[in-house]
């Protein structure tokens, strides 16, 4: 009996802290060493640590509820603002308190999108939010007394406590996101196997076999809209302290696509595939770069091209692996275990 | 009171542009059940396709022709080699190929003719006119807009009403299989269906161009109101679509003209989450048979 088994055997709660704490203090090692290595690194691991956060958000909607939002990019900026509105007033404020009225803000703002939300599926929720992606930084440009318009508004850096002012603060803001990113994967992770993500993945099969089984569809739908979105409003508060900034600007529609994005390269509807998938959305830039220092593309193609293969991503992944990259996978073993059984029986 | 007339008139003119691409949308749901999120971005392609052959040519006529016929293209391209792998799938599928369409024509546009904001011509004057020493909101090209998109609407009626053509797309969108029974070439007519839908989308980036200017992502708001405008009208009937064109062009230009124009687009969503709430099946759709 391994010790991952032995650890199930107590419970799914126990499992996945256990796996958290280790995989904080392993990260929390790489992060320190790498630092020395090349500290911009590390600050685009902070990024990671958000979009994963949101992805993680989204790929519980979109690929175990069957559910699709275009405006997650939106909701973050709902958890931006808050951050910088509430430090802007209470400068001093714990980052922990921050986070938290983040989540509870974007939650309740989730709920007035999901207002209509036993009518909003389909390709109707796709449409609202994609209104929302759109609509949402007009209200910040408008209302720019409160909000900063266009330049938006400033957040102070998180800065390492006095005991420890020798560790950079790259390196304390990385491992400081590691905790929040933590806490939402093992929640997610533990949400999917109680009742409510049974109820998700049920819905997302067929809704009117599950409305016959006495699951409540639209309320389990509207559970899983917000809970995604206080996901995206946790995001959105790290990425104000990431940037020191929460402006319209950062919050554009192709926010809300590349976080659909990171999800279809993941694979929909798998946690780790959203930390793969942020991994890709956060360093495919870079990569680009490094391909145009070989290639020497010309600047409007370098600038555009991550977005363009994400699209062709998008497309690639609905015409090859029309069930995500896990039933691509399950499909190819399903069709190597036919041909031996043949070769055998034949 | 004055204000309020000018913002009627420019609201109804705005209207009709999104009441082309909501018929654009409309069209497609109709044949495919396809939510065309592409749609804006196909629009803003072929209205910089326009702009090449109007620079190269000198002729504005040109190159309406040449983002009509281009339009006409990219749908059925669109259609024949991408849309016609998922139209059997999750409806899920469909919608993420039409957003990856989205960004490789926003990504590849920029990348051919750069990404900064362009004018735009018209082929009447876009200042608002005087007529016998009354002053009237709308200008010559709004009159144009006007007819242009009531024309397309006429075209589309004749079209799907009173010809052969349009029975056959009809039977398609309503029962396909019963349609291939019969003899109809299914494939030939959805792909001639999202060709004429592309077509109609293109008209409305050529009619917004000029007011809204052109760059890579001009196209998105309007998506949105198309979208809004489609179910209103109930995303099945081109009537609706006309009619909820104008509504949501109405109202945008009073949220716009009264509260200010950086409101627009969320003043859509809300119209829209209203719609949905009192109304679900859309204005003009009797039937309320809605299980997507």
């Amino acid at each position: 009996m391994t010790l991952v088994e032995r650890l199930g055997a107590r419970g799914t709660l126990l499992t996945h802290a256990v796996l958290a704490v280790v995989f904080i203090a392993l990260a929390g090692v790489a992060i320190y060493l790498l630092d020395s290595v090349n500290a911009f690194l590390v600050y685009q691991l902070s990024s990671v640590a958000y979009i994963a956060i949101a992805a993680a958000g989204l790929t519980v909607l979109t690929g175990l509820n069957g559910q699709l939002s275009l405006g997650h990019g939106a909701l973050m900026a709902i958890g931006a603002y808050t951050t910088a509105l509430l430090l802007k007033t209470y400068t001093d404020l714990n980052p922990a308190i921050v986070m938290v009225a983040a989540v509870l803000v974007t939650a309740l703002g989730s709920i007035a999108v999901g207002a209509g939300a036993a009518r909003l599926r389909g390709p109707y929720l796709a449409g609202a939010t994609l209104g929302l992606a759109v609509g949402l930084p007009g209200v910040a440009v408008r209302f720019s007394g409160v909000f900063g318009g266009d330049a938006g508004l400033n957040v102070p850096a998180l800065s390492s406590p006095d005991a420890l002012s020798t560790v950079p603060q790259e390196v304390w803001m990385a491992w400081m996101w590691l905790i929040p990113a933590a806490i939402t994967f093992v929640l997610l992770a533990n949400l999917l196997r109680t009742r409510y993500g049974r109820d998700f993945r049920a819905i997302r099969e067929d809704e009117v076999a599950s409305a016959l089984h006495g699951i409540r569809v639209a309320r389990t739908q509207v559970v899983a809209f917000v809970l995604s979105g206080a996901c995206a409003g946790l995001a959105g508060s790290l990425m104000a302290y990431t940037s020191s900034l929460a402006a319209p600007g950062s919050f554009p529609l192709t926010l809300s696509l590349e976080l659909l994005a990171a999800i279809v390269i993941g694979g929909l509807g798998t946690l780790p595939g959203a930390v793969w998938g942020a991994l890709v959305i956060v360093f495919a830039p870079d990569w680009i770069g490094t391909l145009h220092d070989v290639l020497k593309l010309p600047g409007p193609i370098r600038d555009q091209l991550p977005l363009a293969l994400f699209g062709v991503v998008f497309i690639a992944a609905m015409l090859l692996f029309p069930y995500g990259i896990q039933g691509g996978l399950r499909r190819l073993w399903l069709l190597r275990a036919a041909r031996r059984s043949q070769a055998a029986s034949g | 009171m004055s204000y309020f007339i000018v913002l009627t008139l420019t609201g109804i003119a705005a209207g009709m542009i999104y009441a082309a691409l909501a018929l654009a949308l409309v069209l497609i749901w109709r044949a495919t059940r396809i939510v065309n999120f592409a749609q804006g971005a196909l629009a803003m392609t072929t209205t910089y396709i326009a702009l090449a052959v109007i620079r190269a040519t000198d002729s504005y006529w040109l190159g309406f022709a040449g983002a009509l016929i281009a339009g006409l293209l990219l749908g059925a391209l669109a259609e024949r080699f991408l849309v016609r792998w998922v139209e059997k799938g999750p409806p899920l599928n469909a919608v993420i190929l039409t957003l990856g369409l989205f960004l490789i024509l926003e990504a590849v546009v920029p990348m051919i003719w750069g990404a900064q904001i362009r004018g735009f011509p018209a082929p009447f004057s876009i200042a608002a006119t005087e007529v016998g020493g009354v002053f009237i909101a709308l200008s010559p090209f709004n009159i144009f807009t006007i007819a242009v998109v009531l024309a397309v609407m006429g075209a589309m009626l004749l079209l799907f009403r009173f010809t052969s053509l349009g029975l056959r797309m009809r039977a398609t969108a309503f029962a396909p299989d019963i349609a291939r029974l019969l003899g109809v070439r299914v494939g030939r007519l959805l792909t001639l269906g999202w060709a004429i839908a592309t077509l109609t989308g293109s008209i409305a980036g050529l009619l917004v161009a000029p007011t809204l200017l052109l760059y890579p992502n001009n196209m998105d708001a309007v998506l949105v109101y198309g979208f809004t405008a489609a179910v209103l009208g109930g995303l099945d009937s081109p009537v609706g679509a006309l009619v909820g064109g104008l509504g949501i062009g109405l109202a945008l230009s009073y949220v716009g003209g009264y509260l200010g124009g950086d409101l627009e687009a969320i003043g859509a969503l809300v119209i829209l989450i209203g719609i949905l709430m009192v109304r679900p099946q859309g204005l003009f759709v009797h039937s309320a048979e809605r299980r997507a």
